[in-house]
């Protein structure tokens, strides 16, 4: 499949291609963009306090600096702003490209939001995120969107022998939203967590696509995928571990559980375990359903009201994946932010 | 003072509670004992508002207000606690958070303050250590993991903190052993008061040698069908409800 490039629209995937299955781009998107006018940096990012370096596009275009290599211990924010508040603004498109690197031994926290205001608009963001050897990054992101915004992200991550990455996206929907992960196990020992939470209302769109490539002994993987959605919106959950031949000893888990909360509401799971090699252990779990009726009619009967237990539960169910977050600080924005927004 | 007049009660299309009439006096514990099947449970939900459990006949007044147009909250908040005899599982929301998320529910829906963390705390260490339990688990999701014995003393602490006027216990001696009854029997005992109504339902006598009533009711086939004193208890232990039956009726 030839890259996506917004500025073609003769690359835009539809649900033909089969990655591309559930979140059909030319259905929403017939023609390439006008290009986006610039914007305006303002208001605080979500993860301000938490200090250390930052990178800032706004419209596709770099503040300061589009890349950054860590060495030691670093912070780093990284702000994708769409600012569409405008007339000239709205229906257009931007791209950008971000290269990130933790030198061996260096244990990068990576804070990325993407922050969308106003209307209509297209982003496009590439990243290429490389792990050395023991190196270790942790990559947290907070993606905030119009209701009628269009957006894709790539990350290309590539994990040297004895590297850690962790990952925890949580996406609230869009028109149409995908965040797509492509993680290779480059070495041996690689250690990987791929978590994903969407929380989505209305006709939103969220699709969390992933791709882990074993290709090395030894590694592990594991997946923790999270979601709710009301009314007409629709969650996608891709998940494809790939385990290559020689790979042995791989530890591969990957789970997928979503809540449908509204009647017209759709969850479209899809989790792949591709295994060439013999002496590995791979495990997936998926499922889809409600808010547990007896849970439910317990909280009312202690007094908790039906929408405050529903709340309650919801919050219950997905925050496992926020727990999972290690590094303290960080948990908490996001638990804080995620529960601002249930 | 609880009042149940010829309460008709159906699960799904199935008549459950077929004409039931019983009073607890304000101060008063009650028991209702009766064969597998006759109605006890559905007794409970009916009077806490489990939906799927249709009233469809008949009247429950508590201190003169009707229950049954009330969700279940509502009822929760006039006083109405029902224990259960399996306890949920709630993953993710710490026992703590629960009980003092449904205090406060509970407050607010009187018209009364909420209580402050520091506050609940206090009531929280008071009422765990009565009960013998360990703080820590308090800090665990509510019943996850949690022991028989362990989940119906959580129920107990539940009851010491939101102060229910009118108590239902089902079944709560069902997976309990010798030492755990006692103890949960004694946090029981320690709520009675004489505004405090109390149903304990119950298949064997044994919880009520540890829970005295002041009366003994037998409910057979959806209705009262005897009413007596403590030794209807253990006539029933002796003799069995073969003669409540509807076959043997």
């Amino acid at each position: 499949m030839t890259a996506l490039d917004i500025t073609d629209a003769s690359t835009f995937p539809s649900r033909r291609t089969e990655a591309w299955k559930y979140s059909d781009l030319r259905r929403v998107l017939k023609e390439a963009p006008q290009p986006s006018p610039s914007g305006v940096l303002n208001g605080p990012g979500a993860f301000d306090a938490l200090n250390g370096d930052a990178i800032v596009f706004v419209n596709g275009v770099a503040v300061g600096v589009d890349a950054f290599v860590a060495s030691g211990e670093q912070t780093l924010r990284l702000r994708f702003i769409s600012d569409a508040t405008s007339p000239e603004q709205a229906g257009t498109g931007h791209a950008t490209a971000v290269q990130i690197a933790a030198r061996a031994g260096a244990k990068l926290l990576l804070l990325e939001t993407h922050e969308g205001r106003g209307g209509a608009y297209v982003a496009h963001n590439r990243l290429t995120i490389d792990v050395a050897p023991g190196a270790e990054v942790t990559r947290i992101v907070l993606v905030e969107e119009p209701a009628d915004a269009i957006s894709v992200t790539e990350a290309q991550v590539k994990v040297a022998a004895g590297g850690l990455y962790r990952q925890t996206i949580v996406a609230t929907g869009a028109k149409l939203q995908r965040l797509e992960t492509h993680v290779a196990h480059g070495a041996e020992g690689a250690d990987v967590r791929l978590d994903g939470l969407y929380a989505l209302t209305g006709a939103r769109h969220t699709d969390l696509t992933s791709v882990v490539d074993h290709l090395a002994a030894n590694g592990q993987t594991s997946q923790l995928t999270k979601g709710v959605v009301r009314d007409t919106a629709r969650g996608v959950f891709q998940g494809k571990i790939v385990v290559e031949r020689g790979a042995d000893g791989t530890d591969a888990r990957m789970g997928h559980h979503a809540l449908i909360l509204g009647e017209r509401a759709e969850i479209d799971a899809k989790p792949e375990l591709i295994i060439y090699a013999d002496d590995v252990q791979c495990a997936h779990g998926n499922t889809v359903g409600n808010l547990d009726e007896s849970a439910l009619f317990y909280m009312q009967q202690r007094g908790i009201p039906l929408d405050e237990a529903r709340a309650l539960l919801t919050q219950a169910f997905l925050i496992e994946v926020v727990d999972r977050i290690e590094h303290e600080q960080a948990r908490e924005v996001v638990r804080s932010w995620l529960t601002e927004r249930l | 003072m609880l009042k149940i007049n010829n309460l008709h009660v159906s699960v799904g299309e199935k008549p459950i509670l077929k004409g039931l009439t019983l009073d607890v006096p304000a101060g008063e514990v009650h028991a209702i004992m009766g064969p597998n099947g006759a109605g006890k449970s559905t007794l409970g939900y009916a009077l806490s508002g489990r939906p799927g459990y249709e009233a469809t006949e008949g009247a429950v007044d508590w201190n003169g207000e009707s229950l049954l147009d009330l969700d279940p909250a509502a009822r929760a908040a006039k006083g109405v606690f029902l224990s259960f005899q399996y306890p949920i599982e709630i993953p993710g929301v710490p026992a703590l958070t629960f009980v003092r998320t449904a205090l406060n529910a509970q407050r607010r829906a009187r018209g009364e303050d909420e209580v402050s963390a520091p506050a609940f705390l206090k009531l929280v260490k008071a009422a765990s250590a009565a009960l013998k339990m360990d703080f820590d688990m308090l800090k665990r999701p509510l019943n996850v993991g949690f022991s028989g014995g362990e989940k119906k003393r959580m129920e107990i602490l539940q009851m010491a903190l939101l102060e229910p006027s009118l108590l239902i216990l089902d079944e709560t001696d069902s997976g309990l052993d010798i030492d755990a009854l006692r103890i949960v029997s004694e946090g029981v005992n320690a709520l009675r008061s004489p505004d405090r109504s109390m149903l304990v339902i119950t298949h064997y006598q044994r919880l009520l040698d540890y829970i005295k009533p002041d009366r003994v009711h037998v409910l057979a086939a959806g209705r009262i069908v005897a009413s007596g004193g403590p030794e209807l208890a253990l006539k029933l232990e002796a003799e069995g409800y073969d003669q409540y039956l509807p076959a043997a009726a």
